[in-house]
Protein backbone atom coordinates (compact mmCIF):
# COMPACT_ATOMS: atom_id res chain seq x y z
CA UNK A 1 0.00 0.00 0.00
CA UNK A 2 2.58 2.44 1.01
CA UNK A 3 4.57 1.90 -2.04
CA UNK A 4 1.76 1.66 -4.43
CA UNK A 5 1.18 5.51 -2.93
CA UNK A 6 4.55 6.69 -3.57
CA UNK A 7 4.73 4.87 -7.46
CA UNK A 8 1.07 6.77 -7.76
CA UNK A 9 2.83 9.90 -6.57
CA UNK A 10 6.43 9.91 -8.22
CA UNK A 11 4.71 9.14 -11.64
CA UNK A 12 2.06 12.37 -11.13
CA UNK A 13 4.37 14.52 -9.88
CA UNK A 14 6.38 13.97 -13.39
CA UNK A 15 3.90 14.18 -15.49
CA UNK A 16 3.08 17.49 -13.82
CA UNK A 17 6.36 18.80 -14.50
CA UNK A 18 6.92 17.27 -17.86
CA UNK A 19 3.21 18.79 -19.02
CA UNK A 20 4.69 22.55 -18.01
CA UNK A 21 7.90 22.31 -18.71
CA UNK A 22 9.02 24.75 -21.94
CA UNK A 23 5.84 26.37 -21.97
CA UNK A 24 5.81 30.10 -23.74
CA UNK A 25 4.98 33.19 -21.35
CA UNK A 26 2.02 34.32 -22.60
CA UNK A 27 0.48 31.31 -21.17
CA UNK A 28 1.66 31.41 -17.66
CA UNK A 29 -1.47 32.97 -17.14
CA UNK A 30 -3.82 31.16 -18.66
CA UNK A 31 -1.77 27.96 -17.19
CA UNK A 32 -2.18 28.75 -13.90
CA UNK A 33 -5.51 29.12 -14.05
CA UNK A 34 -5.80 26.28 -15.58
CA UNK A 35 -4.15 24.15 -13.16
CA UNK A 36 -6.09 26.22 -10.56
CA UNK A 37 -9.28 24.84 -12.34
CA UNK A 38 -7.84 21.37 -12.10
CA UNK A 39 -7.33 21.08 -8.06
CA UNK A 40 -11.12 21.68 -7.96
CA UNK A 41 -11.26 17.91 -8.07
CA UNK A 42 -11.26 18.73 -4.79
CA UNK A 43 -14.95 18.91 -5.13
CA UNK A 44 -15.05 14.99 -5.40
CA UNK A 45 -13.59 14.35 -2.31
CA UNK A 46 -15.81 17.09 -0.27
CA UNK A 47 -18.71 15.56 -1.67
CA UNK A 48 -17.75 12.06 -0.70
CA UNK A 49 -16.53 14.09 3.04
CA UNK A 50 -20.08 15.58 3.27
CA UNK A 51 -21.46 12.12 2.21
CA UNK A 52 -19.79 10.31 4.75
CA UNK A 53 -20.45 12.45 7.21
CA UNK A 54 -22.60 11.44 10.64
CA UNK A 55 -22.52 14.17 13.30
CA UNK A 56 -23.75 17.82 12.48
CA UNK A 57 -19.99 19.17 12.74
CA UNK A 58 -18.85 16.96 10.16
CA UNK A 59 -21.86 18.01 8.23
CA UNK A 60 -21.25 21.67 8.48
CA UNK A 61 -17.86 21.62 7.64
CA UNK A 62 -18.08 19.15 4.90
CA UNK A 63 -21.08 21.51 3.31
CA UNK A 64 -18.78 24.63 3.59
CA UNK A 65 -16.05 22.34 2.11
CA UNK A 66 -18.61 21.20 -1.08
CA UNK A 67 -19.47 25.10 -1.39
CA UNK A 68 -16.11 26.35 -1.87
CA UNK A 69 -14.91 23.01 -4.28
CA UNK A 70 -17.44 23.85 -6.48
CA UNK A 71 -16.53 27.58 -6.60
CA UNK A 72 -13.08 26.31 -7.28
CA UNK A 73 -14.85 24.52 -10.36
CA UNK A 74 -16.86 26.76 -11.62
CA UNK A 75 -15.35 29.75 -11.43
CA UNK A 76 -11.78 28.29 -12.03
CA UNK A 77 -13.44 26.94 -14.96
CA UNK A 78 -15.12 30.56 -16.47
CA UNK A 79 -11.56 32.78 -15.45
CA UNK A 80 -9.74 30.26 -18.05
CA UNK A 81 -12.40 29.88 -20.87
CA UNK A 82 -12.39 33.96 -20.93
CA UNK A 83 -8.51 34.15 -20.34
CA UNK A 84 -8.59 31.49 -23.50
CA UNK A 85 -10.83 32.64 -25.58
CA UNK A 86 -8.59 35.72 -26.79
CA UNK A 87 -5.98 33.19 -27.80
CA UNK A 88 -8.57 31.21 -30.29
CA UNK A 89 -7.12 30.50 -33.70
CA UNK A 90 -10.28 31.47 -35.35
CA UNK A 91 -10.34 35.22 -34.42
CA UNK A 92 -7.74 36.08 -37.22
CA UNK A 93 -7.17 39.89 -37.29
CA UNK A 94 -7.74 42.27 -40.38
CA UNK A 95 -4.78 42.69 -42.82
CA UNK A 96 -2.18 40.05 -40.71
CA UNK A 97 -0.89 36.73 -41.29
CA UNK A 98 -0.68 34.25 -38.09
CA UNK B 1 -31.85 0.94 -7.01
CA UNK B 2 -28.94 -0.59 -9.36
CA UNK B 3 -25.30 -0.54 -8.18
CA UNK B 4 -23.54 1.16 -10.52
CA UNK B 5 -20.36 2.18 -8.47
CA UNK B 6 -18.17 -0.10 -10.75
CA UNK B 7 -18.38 3.20 -13.03
CA UNK B 8 -16.49 5.40 -10.59
CA UNK B 9 -12.83 4.09 -10.81
CA UNK B 10 -12.59 3.90 -14.96
CA UNK B 11 -14.39 7.13 -15.22
CA UNK B 12 -11.63 8.49 -12.49
CA UNK B 13 -8.85 7.55 -15.06
CA UNK B 14 -10.59 8.85 -17.79
CA UNK B 15 -10.91 12.15 -16.34
CA UNK B 16 -7.02 11.79 -14.86
CA UNK B 17 -6.29 11.24 -18.62
CA UNK B 18 -8.05 14.25 -19.87
CA UNK B 19 -6.62 16.70 -17.13
CA UNK B 20 -3.30 15.69 -18.71
CA UNK B 21 -4.37 16.03 -22.52
CA UNK B 22 -6.19 19.71 -21.30
CA UNK B 23 -3.22 20.86 -19.57
CA UNK B 24 -0.99 19.44 -22.54
CA UNK B 25 -3.18 21.44 -25.31
CA UNK B 26 -3.51 24.76 -22.71
CA UNK B 27 0.64 24.61 -23.24
CA UNK B 28 0.86 25.48 -26.60
CA UNK B 29 -1.50 28.64 -28.08
CA UNK B 30 -3.29 27.18 -30.68
CA UNK B 31 -5.12 24.57 -29.13
CA UNK B 32 -4.82 26.43 -25.25
CA UNK B 33 -8.55 27.00 -25.62
CA UNK B 34 -9.53 23.21 -26.10
CA UNK B 35 -7.59 21.63 -23.58
CA UNK B 36 -9.55 23.76 -20.86
CA UNK B 37 -12.98 22.58 -22.52
CA UNK B 38 -11.89 18.90 -22.60
CA UNK B 39 -10.61 19.18 -18.56
CA UNK B 40 -13.95 20.82 -17.96
CA UNK B 41 -16.02 18.00 -19.77
CA UNK B 42 -14.21 15.52 -17.78
CA UNK B 43 -14.69 17.31 -14.59
CA UNK B 44 -18.46 17.59 -14.92
CA UNK B 45 -18.44 13.42 -15.39
CA UNK B 46 -16.03 12.96 -12.55
CA UNK B 47 -18.86 15.01 -10.07
CA UNK B 48 -21.83 13.01 -11.81
CA UNK B 49 -20.22 9.55 -11.43
CA UNK B 50 -19.01 10.06 -7.69
CA UNK B 51 -22.83 10.49 -6.73
CA UNK B 52 -22.46 6.67 -7.34
CA UNK B 53 -20.02 5.88 -4.27
CA UNK B 54 -21.42 3.19 -1.89
CA UNK B 55 -23.38 4.65 1.01
CA UNK B 56 -23.45 7.86 0.23
CA UNK B 57 -26.14 10.13 2.17
CA UNK B 58 -26.90 13.89 2.73
CA UNK B 59 -28.03 13.71 -1.32
CA UNK B 60 -30.00 17.03 -0.90
CA UNK B 61 -26.59 18.85 1.35
CA UNK B 62 -24.19 18.05 -1.53
CA UNK B 63 -26.46 19.08 -4.18
CA UNK B 64 -27.64 22.03 -2.36
CA UNK B 65 -23.88 22.92 -1.55
CA UNK B 66 -22.64 22.38 -5.07
CA UNK B 67 -25.74 24.65 -6.60
CA UNK B 68 -24.79 27.56 -3.98
CA UNK B 69 -21.00 27.46 -4.57
CA UNK B 70 -21.23 26.93 -8.33
CA UNK B 71 -23.81 29.12 -8.98
CA UNK B 72 -21.83 31.86 -6.57
CA UNK B 73 -18.32 30.77 -8.46
CA UNK B 74 -19.92 30.55 -12.11
CA UNK B 75 -21.59 34.16 -11.90
CA UNK B 76 -18.37 36.42 -10.06
CA UNK B 77 -16.35 34.91 -12.33
CA UNK B 78 -18.48 35.87 -15.43
CA UNK B 79 -19.06 39.23 -14.20
CA UNK B 80 -15.36 40.32 -13.16
CA UNK B 81 -13.16 42.39 -15.85
CA UNK B 82 -10.23 41.18 -17.53
CA UNK B 83 -7.95 43.35 -15.27
CA UNK B 84 -9.19 41.71 -12.29
CA UNK B 85 -8.65 38.30 -13.24
CA UNK B 86 -5.60 38.08 -11.21
CA UNK B 87 -7.25 38.24 -7.80
CA UNK B 88 -10.15 35.99 -9.24
CA UNK B 89 -7.38 33.22 -9.40
CA UNK B 90 -6.57 33.90 -6.19
CA UNK B 91 -9.51 33.34 -4.67
CA UNK B 92 -10.89 30.49 -6.31
CA UNK B 93 -7.76 28.45 -5.80
CA UNK B 94 -8.34 29.96 -1.81
CA UNK B 95 -11.35 28.08 -2.02
CA UNK B 96 -9.69 25.02 -3.20
CA UNK B 97 -7.18 25.39 -0.50
CA UNK B 98 -10.33 25.71 2.17
CA UNK B 99 -12.38 22.55 0.75
CA UNK B 100 -8.92 20.77 1.12
CA UNK B 101 -8.76 21.63 4.68
CA UNK B 102 -12.77 20.73 5.22
CA UNK B 103 -11.84 17.66 3.48
CA UNK B 104 -9.10 17.14 6.44
CA UNK B 105 -11.13 18.31 8.85
CA UNK B 106 -13.75 16.02 8.41
CA UNK B 107 -11.31 13.10 8.29
CA UNK B 108 -9.73 14.17 11.72
CA UNK B 109 -13.17 14.65 13.41
CA UNK B 110 -14.30 11.14 11.86
CA UNK B 111 -11.44 8.65 12.47
CA UNK B 112 -9.28 7.41 15.15
CA UNK B 113 -5.04 7.60 14.59
CA UNK B 114 -4.02 6.09 11.50
CA UNK B 115 -1.21 6.50 8.30
CA UNK B 116 -3.76 8.10 6.73
CA UNK B 117 -4.69 10.95 9.37
CA UNK B 118 -0.99 12.11 9.30
CA UNK B 119 -1.80 12.39 5.79
CA UNK B 120 -4.80 14.23 6.45
CA UNK B 121 -3.03 16.50 8.59
CA UNK B 122 -0.39 17.74 6.41
CA UNK B 123 -2.95 18.35 4.04
CA UNK B 124 -4.89 20.15 6.45
CA UNK B 125 -1.97 22.48 7.46
CA UNK B 126 -1.50 23.29 3.56
CA UNK B 127 -4.36 24.04 2.70
CA UNK B 128 -5.43 26.03 5.80
CA UNK B 129 -2.37 27.94 4.64
CA UNK B 130 -3.41 28.14 1.03
CA UNK B 131 -6.62 29.12 1.80
CA UNK B 132 -5.89 32.27 4.25
CA UNK B 133 -2.66 33.22 2.47
CA UNK B 134 -4.91 33.20 -1.11
CA UNK B 135 -7.32 35.69 1.00
CA UNK B 136 -4.84 37.99 2.09
CA UNK B 137 -3.51 37.67 -1.67
CA UNK B 138 -7.07 38.45 -3.00
CA UNK B 139 -7.49 41.57 -0.23
CA UNK B 140 -4.19 42.95 -1.94
CA UNK B 141 -4.81 43.02 -5.20
CA UNK B 142 -8.24 44.26 -5.28
CA UNK B 143 -6.87 46.98 -3.50
CA UNK B 144 -9.31 46.44 -0.19
CA UNK B 145 -6.18 46.16 2.08
CA UNK B 146 -2.63 47.89 1.49
CA UNK B 147 -0.19 46.05 -1.22
CA UNK B 148 3.02 47.44 0.34
CA UNK B 149 4.26 44.98 2.51
CA UNK B 150 3.25 44.59 6.06
CA UNK B 151 6.31 44.67 8.28
CA UNK B 152 6.55 44.28 12.04
CA UNK B 153 9.73 44.07 14.08
CA UNK B 154 11.11 40.07 14.77
CA UNK B 155 8.70 39.27 11.68
CA UNK B 156 10.08 36.04 10.46
CA UNK B 157 10.81 34.83 14.59
CA UNK B 158 7.10 35.28 14.77
CA UNK B 159 5.94 33.54 11.45
CA UNK B 160 8.28 30.69 12.18
CA UNK B 161 6.97 30.43 15.97
CA UNK B 162 3.57 29.98 14.76
CA UNK B 163 4.29 27.42 11.92
CA UNK B 164 6.26 25.12 14.76
CA UNK B 165 3.30 25.75 16.99
CA UNK B 166 0.59 24.83 14.05
CA UNK B 167 3.09 21.49 13.24
CA UNK B 168 3.50 20.61 17.03
CA UNK B 169 -0.82 20.93 17.60
CA UNK B 170 -0.89 18.79 14.19
CA UNK B 171 1.43 16.08 15.90
CA UNK B 172 -0.83 16.58 19.10
CA UNK B 173 -3.72 15.68 17.41
CA UNK B 174 -2.33 12.80 16.01
CA UNK B 175 -0.81 11.06 18.95
CA UNK B 176 -3.55 12.63 21.26
CA UNK B 177 -1.93 12.19 24.37
CA UNK B 178 -3.62 12.15 27.61
CA UNK B 179 -1.62 15.03 29.50
CA UNK B 180 -3.36 17.30 27.16
CA UNK B 181 -5.57 19.53 29.26
CA UNK B 182 -7.65 20.32 26.37
CA UNK B 183 -10.24 18.33 24.36
CA UNK B 184 -9.75 16.96 21.00
CA UNK B 185 -12.36 19.13 19.44
CA UNK B 186 -10.30 21.99 20.66
CA UNK B 187 -7.16 21.05 20.05
CA UNK B 188 -7.80 20.48 16.35
CA UNK B 189 -9.46 23.91 16.30
CA UNK B 190 -6.54 25.23 17.79
CA UNK B 191 -4.25 23.36 14.95
CA UNK B 192 -6.54 24.91 11.96
CA UNK B 193 -6.67 28.44 13.79
CA UNK B 194 -2.36 28.15 13.61
CA UNK B 195 -2.41 26.90 10.04
CA UNK B 196 -4.83 29.97 8.77
CA UNK B 197 -2.68 32.72 10.96
CA UNK B 198 0.38 31.32 9.11
CA UNK B 199 -0.72 31.82 5.86
CA UNK B 200 -2.26 35.13 6.89
CA UNK B 201 1.58 35.73 8.11
CA UNK B 202 3.63 35.30 5.63
CA UNK B 203 1.60 36.15 3.09
CA UNK B 204 1.43 39.89 4.95
CA UNK B 205 5.41 40.83 4.06
CA UNK B 206 4.98 40.17 -0.01
CA UNK B 207 4.46 43.50 -2.05
CA UNK B 208 1.59 43.40 -4.07
CA UNK B 209 4.23 43.60 -7.14
CA UNK B 210 5.28 39.72 -6.03
CA UNK B 211 1.92 38.67 -5.64
CA UNK B 212 1.29 36.76 -8.83
CA UNK B 213 4.41 34.33 -8.03
CA UNK B 214 2.77 33.98 -4.79
CA UNK B 215 -0.59 33.36 -6.54
CA UNK B 216 1.27 30.14 -8.39
CA UNK B 217 2.58 28.77 -5.42
CA UNK B 218 -0.38 29.16 -3.25
CA UNK B 219 -1.78 26.94 -6.52
CA UNK B 220 0.56 24.51 -5.64
CA UNK B 221 0.15 24.33 -1.99
CA UNK B 222 -3.77 23.95 -2.99
CA UNK B 223 -2.93 20.79 -5.31
CA UNK B 224 -0.66 19.34 -2.95
CA UNK B 225 -2.79 19.66 -0.23
CA UNK B 226 -5.65 17.76 -2.54
CA UNK B 227 -3.45 15.06 -4.11
CA UNK B 228 -2.69 14.28 0.04
CA UNK B 229 -6.54 14.16 1.11
CA UNK B 230 -7.22 12.28 -1.30
CA UNK B 231 -5.25 9.21 0.70
CA UNK B 232 -7.24 9.92 3.89
CA UNK B 233 -9.94 7.44 2.56
CA UNK B 234 -10.99 4.55 3.53
CA UNK B 235 -10.74 3.80 -0.18
CA UNK B 236 -7.98 6.49 -1.24
CA UNK B 237 -8.94 8.49 -3.96
CA UNK B 238 -6.66 8.34 -6.54
CA UNK B 239 -8.54 10.92 -9.03
CA UNK B 240 -7.64 13.52 -6.38
CA UNK B 241 -3.95 12.16 -5.55
CA UNK B 242 -2.78 12.72 -9.24
CA UNK B 243 -4.39 15.53 -10.29
CA UNK B 244 -3.87 17.27 -7.34
CA UNK B 245 0.03 15.93 -6.75
CA UNK B 246 0.19 17.19 -11.08
CA UNK B 247 -1.08 20.04 -9.98
CA UNK B 248 1.77 20.87 -7.28
CA UNK B 249 4.33 19.23 -9.36
CA UNK B 250 3.43 21.63 -12.42
CA UNK B 251 2.59 24.80 -10.02
CA UNK B 252 5.93 24.52 -8.29
CA UNK B 253 7.33 24.76 -11.79
CA UNK B 254 5.32 27.55 -12.84
CA UNK B 255 6.18 29.29 -9.41
CA UNK B 256 9.86 29.10 -10.56
CA UNK B 257 9.63 30.24 -14.08
CA UNK B 258 7.78 33.49 -12.98
CA UNK B 259 10.11 33.87 -10.31
CA UNK B 260 13.43 33.53 -12.89
CA UNK B 261 11.48 35.92 -15.22
CA UNK B 262 11.50 38.27 -12.53
CA UNK B 263 15.09 37.37 -11.60
CA UNK B 264 14.21 36.68 -8.02
CA UNK B 265 14.95 33.79 -6.00
CA UNK B 266 11.94 32.39 -4.07
CA UNK B 267 12.84 32.82 -0.81
CA UNK B 268 13.90 36.62 -1.61
CA UNK B 269 10.45 37.13 -2.56
CA UNK B 270 8.59 35.05 0.45
CA UNK B 271 11.38 36.84 3.07
CA UNK B 272 13.01 39.89 1.36
CA UNK B 273 9.80 42.68 2.21
CA UNK B 274 10.10 43.50 -1.69
CA UNK B 275 9.16 46.98 -1.68
CA UNK B 276 9.13 47.60 1.96
CA UNK B 277 12.14 50.08 2.91
CA UNK B 278 12.99 52.91 0.63
CA UNK B 279 16.68 52.96 -0.59
CA UNK B 280 18.93 56.11 0.52
CA UNK B 281 21.55 57.89 -0.52
CA UNK B 282 20.26 58.34 -3.76
CA UNK B 283 18.82 61.30 -5.05
CA UNK B 284 17.12 62.08 -8.27
CA UNK B 285 17.74 65.02 -10.21
CA UNK B 286 15.42 67.31 -12.48
CA UNK B 287 11.96 67.64 -12.23
CA UNK B 288 8.87 66.25 -14.00
CA UNK B 289 8.60 67.70 -17.37
CA UNK B 290 4.61 67.77 -18.60
CA UNK B 291 3.58 67.51 -22.24
CA UNK B 292 0.40 68.42 -23.64
CA UNK B 293 -1.78 65.36 -26.48
CA UNK B 294 -0.89 67.95 -29.14
CA UNK B 295 3.22 67.77 -28.82
CA UNK B 296 2.96 63.93 -28.73
CA UNK B 297 0.94 63.89 -32.27
CA UNK B 298 3.09 65.68 -33.49
CA UNK B 299 6.35 64.17 -32.05
CA UNK B 300 4.85 60.28 -33.07
CA UNK B 301 3.81 61.75 -36.95
CA UNK B 302 7.28 62.39 -37.34
CA UNK B 303 8.80 59.46 -35.73
CA UNK B 304 10.63 56.79 -37.37
CA UNK B 305 9.41 53.83 -35.65
CA UNK B 306 7.25 54.18 -32.44
CA UNK B 307 7.28 51.62 -29.55
CA UNK B 308 4.60 51.17 -26.83
CA UNK B 309 5.45 49.60 -23.30
CA UNK B 310 1.87 48.53 -21.68
CA UNK B 311 1.41 48.29 -18.03
CA UNK B 312 -0.90 47.94 -15.30
CA UNK B 313 -2.24 51.59 -16.27
CA UNK B 314 -3.22 50.53 -19.35
CA UNK B 315 -5.23 47.45 -17.67
CA UNK B 316 -7.18 50.01 -15.46
CA UNK B 317 -8.26 52.67 -17.44
CA UNK B 318 -9.05 49.74 -20.21
CA UNK B 319 -7.18 51.89 -22.90
CA UNK B 320 -5.98 48.51 -25.12
CA UNK B 321 -8.85 49.69 -27.60
CA UNK B 322 -7.76 53.16 -28.23
CA UNK B 323 -4.11 51.99 -28.54
CA UNK B 324 -4.89 49.64 -30.83
CA UNK B 325 -6.67 52.59 -32.66
CA UNK B 326 -3.87 54.84 -32.26
CA UNK B 327 -1.26 51.85 -33.55
CA UNK B 328 -3.80 51.73 -36.61
CA UNK B 329 -2.95 55.18 -37.47
CA UNK B 330 0.24 55.26 -37.10
CA UNK B 331 0.53 52.34 -39.40
CA UNK B 332 -1.43 53.78 -41.51
CA UNK B 333 0.79 56.47 -41.73
CA UNK B 334 3.80 54.25 -42.09
CA UNK B 335 5.09 55.03 -38.71
CA UNK B 336 6.20 50.98 -37.92
CA UNK B 337 4.80 50.53 -34.30
CA UNK B 338 5.55 47.78 -31.84
CA UNK B 339 4.85 46.64 -29.08
CA UNK B 340 7.53 46.00 -25.64
CA UNK B 341 6.03 43.45 -23.59
CA UNK B 342 7.51 42.54 -19.99
CA UNK B 343 7.27 39.32 -18.72
CA UNK B 344 5.50 40.41 -15.90
CA UNK B 345 3.84 43.63 -16.34
CA UNK B 346 0.70 44.03 -15.16
CA UNK B 347 -0.10 41.58 -12.45
CA UNK B 348 0.25 38.81 -13.97
CA UNK B 349 2.91 37.39 -16.75
CA UNK B 350 1.26 37.64 -20.28
CA UNK B 351 -1.27 39.59 -18.52
CA UNK B 352 -0.19 42.34 -21.08
CA UNK B 353 -0.81 39.63 -24.50
CA UNK B 354 -4.12 38.71 -23.12
CA UNK B 355 -5.26 42.36 -22.91
CA UNK B 356 -3.97 43.60 -26.21
CA UNK B 357 -5.28 39.98 -27.80
CA UNK B 358 -8.48 41.06 -26.60
CA UNK B 359 -8.32 44.66 -28.51
CA UNK B 360 -7.06 42.75 -31.88
CA UNK B 361 -3.16 43.48 -31.95
CA UNK B 362 -1.63 41.21 -33.84
CA UNK B 363 0.92 38.35 -32.44
CA UNK B 364 3.51 39.77 -34.66
CA UNK B 365 3.43 43.36 -33.03
CA UNK B 366 4.43 42.25 -29.52
CA UNK B 367 8.25 41.85 -28.57
CA UNK B 368 9.49 40.32 -25.27
CA UNK B 369 12.28 42.10 -23.22
CA UNK B 370 15.56 40.32 -25.10
CA UNK B 371 14.27 41.01 -28.63
CA UNK B 372 13.08 44.86 -28.39
CA UNK B 373 15.74 46.22 -25.86
CA UNK B 374 18.63 46.82 -28.64
CA UNK B 375 15.78 48.52 -30.75
CA UNK B 376 15.63 51.53 -28.17
CA UNK B 377 18.39 53.31 -28.50
CA UNK B 378 17.55 54.16 -32.44
CA UNK B 379 13.90 54.90 -31.79
CA UNK B 380 12.21 58.11 -32.18
CA UNK B 381 9.70 57.80 -29.29
CA UNK B 382 8.83 55.62 -26.67
CA UNK B 383 5.15 55.55 -24.81
CA UNK B 384 4.64 53.99 -21.85
CA UNK B 385 1.12 53.47 -20.63
CA UNK B 386 0.70 52.86 -17.37
CA UNK B 387 3.98 50.79 -16.73
CA UNK B 388 6.45 52.30 -13.99
CA UNK B 389 8.54 49.40 -12.03
CA UNK B 390 9.54 47.36 -15.30
CA UNK B 391 11.04 50.39 -16.62
CA UNK B 392 13.07 51.59 -13.70
CA UNK B 393 16.44 52.09 -14.69
CA UNK B 394 17.04 51.82 -10.10
CA UNK B 395 17.30 48.13 -11.40
CA UNK B 396 20.49 48.31 -13.13
CA UNK B 397 21.88 50.81 -10.10
CA UNK B 398 22.99 48.84 -7.21
CA UNK B 399 21.87 49.37 -3.76
CA UNK B 400 18.11 49.56 -5.05
CA UNK B 401 15.44 47.12 -3.76
CA UNK B 402 14.86 46.73 -7.74
CA UNK B 403 18.55 45.51 -8.58
CA UNK B 404 18.96 42.47 -10.90
CA UNK B 405 15.45 42.76 -12.33
CA UNK B 406 15.92 42.34 -15.96
CA UNK B 407 13.89 46.14 -17.19
CA UNK B 408 12.84 47.63 -20.72
CA UNK B 409 15.57 49.82 -21.49
CA UNK B 410 13.14 52.77 -22.41
CA UNK B 411 15.47 55.57 -20.96
CA UNK B 412 17.49 54.74 -24.40
CA UNK B 413 15.05 56.12 -26.64
CA UNK B 414 15.48 59.85 -27.69
CA UNK B 415 11.92 60.49 -26.63
CA UNK B 416 10.00 58.80 -24.32
CA UNK B 417 6.00 59.83 -23.42
CA UNK B 418 5.04 58.03 -20.25
CA UNK B 419 1.02 58.23 -19.52
CA UNK B 420 0.22 58.25 -15.86
CA UNK B 421 -2.40 59.12 -14.23
CA UNK B 422 -0.86 61.03 -11.31
CA UNK B 423 2.35 61.38 -9.73
CA UNK B 424 2.29 58.24 -7.63
CA UNK B 425 4.73 55.60 -7.33
CA UNK B 426 4.35 52.07 -9.35
CA UNK B 427 3.05 48.62 -7.20
CA UNK B 428 6.55 48.05 -5.97
CA UNK B 429 6.78 51.69 -4.16
CA UNK B 430 9.86 52.36 -5.91
CA UNK B 431 10.60 55.95 -6.93
CA UNK B 432 11.16 55.91 -11.38
CA UNK B 433 14.08 58.12 -11.65
CA UNK B 434 13.52 57.98 -15.79
CA UNK B 435 10.25 60.10 -15.12
CA UNK B 436 12.94 62.84 -14.71
CA UNK B 437 15.30 62.31 -17.20
CA UNK B 438 15.58 65.03 -19.68
CA UNK B 439 14.32 62.76 -22.45
CA UNK B 440 11.23 62.03 -21.10
CA UNK B 441 7.85 63.92 -20.81
CA UNK B 442 4.79 63.15 -18.76
CA UNK B 443 1.43 63.13 -20.17
CA UNK B 444 -1.24 63.23 -17.38
CA UNK B 445 -4.41 62.33 -17.21
CA UNK B 446 -6.67 59.09 -17.73
CA UNK B 447 -4.63 56.55 -20.53
CA UNK B 448 -8.35 55.98 -22.45
CA UNK B 449 -8.46 59.37 -22.21
CA UNK B 450 -5.49 60.71 -23.29
CA UNK B 451 -4.66 58.45 -26.16
CA UNK B 452 -8.19 59.57 -27.38
CA UNK B 453 -6.84 63.19 -27.34
CA UNK B 454 -3.70 61.85 -29.44
CA UNK B 455 -5.58 60.08 -31.77
CA UNK B 456 -7.79 63.21 -32.39
CA UNK B 457 -4.95 65.43 -32.73
CA UNK B 458 -3.07 63.06 -35.21
CA UNK B 459 -5.94 63.05 -37.52
CA UNK B 460 -5.56 66.97 -37.58
CA UNK B 461 -2.19 66.57 -38.68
Amino acid sequence: MFWTAVYIVVLAAFTGYVVISRVPVILHTPLMSGSNFIHGIVLIGAMVALGLATTTAEQIIGFIAVILGAANVTGGYVITERILQMFDPGKKRPGKED
Amino acid sequence: MVDLSFLIDPVYIATIIIFIVGLQRMSHPLTARSGIIWAGAAMLIATLVTFLTPDLTNFALIAIAIVIGGGLGYIAAKRVAMTDMPQMVAIYNGMGGGAAAGIAAVHLLGTTTTVTSSLAVIGGLIGAVSFSGSMIAFLKLQGWMRPRPITFPAQQVINMAVLILAVISGVLVLLQPSWIPISYTALLSLFFLLSLGFGVLMTLPIGGADMPVVISMFNAFTGLAVGLDGFSFATPNYAMVVAGIIVGAAGTLLTIMMARAMNRSITNILFGAFGATEETGTEIHGSMKPVDADDVAIMLAYANQAIIVPGYGMAVAQAQQKVKELADLLESKNIPVKFAIHPVAGRMPGHMNVLLAEAGISYDQLFDRDEINPEFPDTDVVLVIGANDVVNPAAHRQGSPLYGMPILDVEKAKNVIVLKRGQGKGFAGIENDLFYRDNTRMLYGDAKETIGTVVQALKKL
